[in-house]
């Protein structure tokens, strides 16, 4: 690739080729357009060459597998050695129900779980809470109390299964019943793995479940951070989580730079904490969206890894490999599926979680074509999970490391990516970090013109989306829709009276009242949660406790 | 068609969902349109939004609901418009609604609903020709 004289001669052919063979061509047979871009509004070229990758140094940008930079994946031997895990988000209704489709679901060759919490739970209300009417147990499951998270988990080992928990504002209280339900079972917190979410920057930008204001808000996360690395070294502490960032309209490289700027804002919390940056960060991991355009959603995971390997190293310094290594999760684009024709959608998936692997991810979810109509039924997810499974199996791409690198598109999109989200960040940065670029709602803004801008490219035609704006049919409104019970949230309210009744109350009020007190200290709160939740406090009295001392976050309206 | 009056709408976000990227396209387009937009934000209660409604005179209330609970939350505040006199007010929602509520809401509680792949003129259209002058 250094070689110059070969990079002149490529120059010179290739000007050849352009003035005797393209541009005859084209004045016979012209483009369908004048300029061609990628999903995220990068430019593509008609053709990349080594031209467009001169810069690329292999050892320097690539490395292997396994090693710094880790452009080209974090294990050695990727999916040769083991596949991702397959992860299907689920969690409906009540605790019995989310339990039934846990164990269908590994009864089907699932092998992590992935717990979905209904609304109030996200958002520390019981389900008798006058705020909760009407969300009881609708997108995930209701959990009031350990009571509830028992049922959630019975007859499932948790030594050996996985979990990941959307959980942010109140992470610290159901890790704390997830721990407490592993005891009972005869396991130690040490066994456990499994990932919270926890990332609440990313909740006041995109996804609305926050509670408290910033600054106690990044404690809590902190706490957790130190607790678990003394007691939990299997568990991912935090989900730094691009996915919603995507969903809200934000482009790849919006993405990728979000995340990132907000992971180096917990990073720098922890180390203000008095944390030594290799103890937590080796717990770090991250949540990526896939989108249809294949090979800008390839590069966009490989730039990611590159990018924050980088930014460890040099940034903040740290020595463990493991600091270094950026594992994600990735979900399918739940906003890209249609409630037109919706067994399309199952097609965009499978693209979608092509993208995924072949950026090499950990762990997968793919969505359920019936997403944009209802929560997905029991078919509908089994199609979803065997699209990951076909690819696994079927595909072949699994059988070597990150087989697109030496692409010269793909490369050059890795290059691309990875600029434009470090220039995006070096602007947070001088912004004063994330918490202040999102209090200023500059990255509200920034996601908010790009979805405007979708939108309007869709409705202008200039995008084309199969079945919304083109080849359009008449339909049938969709049947056999998964439809919550409305009786669960008085099921619901009459478990919880029933706990109230039943449980040691003065227990109750002194492990409240102990956390209350040590909320005003600067002492890691989770072993008093987790004392609270061991006395059955409900999730609402803890958060009701930690909001008197903390106080609630008011969110400023941008549009 | 309108008359000369500028159209005043309120989109508003009911219950906890915080799926909003829809809510603000729409606000973005109808401001676009030559609207008046106002924007609730996050976790309102009907309440909220009813006194928001009459307080800043609105023609048009917009809900936006992802989260299923639309069955709870639009008849609600179609209800306390009722109370305030403020049952002129157009009423249209949007979000992820099945076919079969939209034909019991539709007829209780809200004049329109826009599920997802609606283009923004279509909402713009309807505001126009429906909005009570």
């Amino acid at each position: 690739m250094e070689d110059k004289k070969s990079i002149e001669n490529l120059e010179e052919k290739m000007q050849q080729w352009e003035n005797e063979k393209l541009k005859k061509f084209l004045e016979k047979a012209p483009e369908r357009k004048e300029t061609f871009y990628t999903g995220s509004n990068i430019e593509v070229k008609r053709l990349y060459t080594e031209l467009d990758v001169e810069e690329l140094d292999y050892l320097r940008d690539l490395g292997f597998p396994g090693e710094y930079p880790y452009t080209r994946g974090v294990h050695p031997t990727m999916y040769r050695g083991k596949y991702w895990t397959m992860r299907q988000y689920a969690g409906f209704g009540t605790a019995e129900e989310s339990n039934e489709r846990y164990k269908y679901l590994l009864s089907q060759g699932q092998t992590g779980l992935s717990v979905a919490f209904d609304l109030p739970t996200q958002i520390g209300y019981d389900s008798d809470h006058p705020l909760a009417q009407g969300e009881v147990g609708k997108v995930g499951v209701a959990i009031d109390s350990l009571k509830d998270m028992e049922i959630l988990f019975d007859g499932i080992p948790l030594d050996k299964v996985s979990t990941s928990m959307t959980i942010n504002a109140p992470a610290a209280i159901l890790l704390a019943m997830y721990i407490a339900v592993a005891e009972k079972q005869g396991v130690t917190p040490d066994k456990l793995s499994g990932t919270i979410q926890n990332d609440i920057l990313k909740e006041y930008v995109a996804r609305g479940t926050y509670i408290f204001p910033p600054a106690p808000s990044m404690r809590l996360i902190t706490d957790i951070f130190e607790y678990c690395s003394k007691n939990m070294p299997k568990w991912n502490t935090i989900s730094i989580s691009g996915y919603h960032i995507r969903e809200a309209g934000a482009t790849a490289v919006q993405e990728l730079a979000f995340t990132l700027a907000n992971g180096i804002a917990y990073v720098e919390a922890a180390i203000k904490a008095g944390l030594d940056v290799d103890e937590f960060a080796p717990r770090l991991s991250f949540f990526f969206n896939a989108h249809n355009d294949l090979f800008e959603e390839v590069a966009k995971f490989r730039a990611a890894r590159r990018l924050w390997a980088r930014i460890m190293k040099e940034k903040f310094g740290a020595k463990n490999p493991k600091s270094l290594m950026l594992r994600f999760h990735t979900q399918t684009a739940g906003s890209t599926l249609t409630a037109q024709q919706p067994d399309n959608n199952i097609i965009r998936v499978t693209i979608q979680a092509l993208a995924a692997v072949l950026g090499g991810t950990q762990s997968l979810h793919t969505n359920s074509r019936d997403e944009a109509l209802a929560l997905p039924t029991e078919d509908s997810v089994r199609i979803a999970l065997r699209t990951q499974q076909i690819i696994a199996h079927e595909s072949g791409v699994t059988e070597t490391v990150d087989p697109l690198a030496g692409s010269y598109y793909v490369e050059y999109l890795t290059n691309t990516i990875e600029q434009k989200a470090y220039e995006y960040i070096d602007k947070i940065e001088k912004l004063g970090g994330a918490a202040k670029a999102i209090e200023k709602g500059y990255i509200q803004q920034e996601i908010q013109e790009s979805a405007y801008k979708y939108q309007k490219d869709v409705e202008a035609k200039n995008r084309i989306v199969v079945g919304v704006n083109m080849y359009q049919i008449k339909e049938e409104p969709p049947k056999g829709l998964l439809r919550v019970n409305p009786e669960v949230e008085k099921r619901q309210i009459s478990k919880l009276s029933e706990l109230k009744s039943s449980r040691d109350n003065d227990k109750v009020k002194q492990t409240l009242e102990e956390l209350k007190h040590k909320a005003g200290t600067d002492e890691n709160l989770v072993p008093y949660i987790l004392q609270c939740v061991k006395a059955y406090c409900t999730l609402g009295e803890i958060c009701q406790v930690l909001r008197e001392v903390f106080g609630e976050y008011k969110p400023q309206i941008s549009l | 068609m309108v008359g000369h009056k500028t159209i005043r709408v309120l989109i508003a976000k009911p219950g906890l969902d915080g799926h909003d990227r829809g809510a603000k396209v729409v606000a973005r387009a109808l401001r676009d349109a030559g609207m008046e937009v106002i924007y609730t934000g996050l976790r309102q209660t009907p309440e909220q939004i009813v006194e928001t409604a009459v307080q800043e005179d609105v023609d048009v209330i917009g809900l936006s609901i992802l989260s299923g609970a639309h069955n709870f939350i639009f008849p609600k505040v179609a209800e306390l418009l009722k109370e305030r006199g403020a049952d002129d007010i157009l009423v249209i929602g949007g979000g992820v609604i099945p076919d079969e509520d939209i034909a019991s809401l539709k007829a209780t509680c809200v004049s329109e609903i826009f599920t997802p792949g609606t283009p923004t003129s279509e909402i713009i259209e309807y505001i126009n020709q429906h909005v009570k002058k």
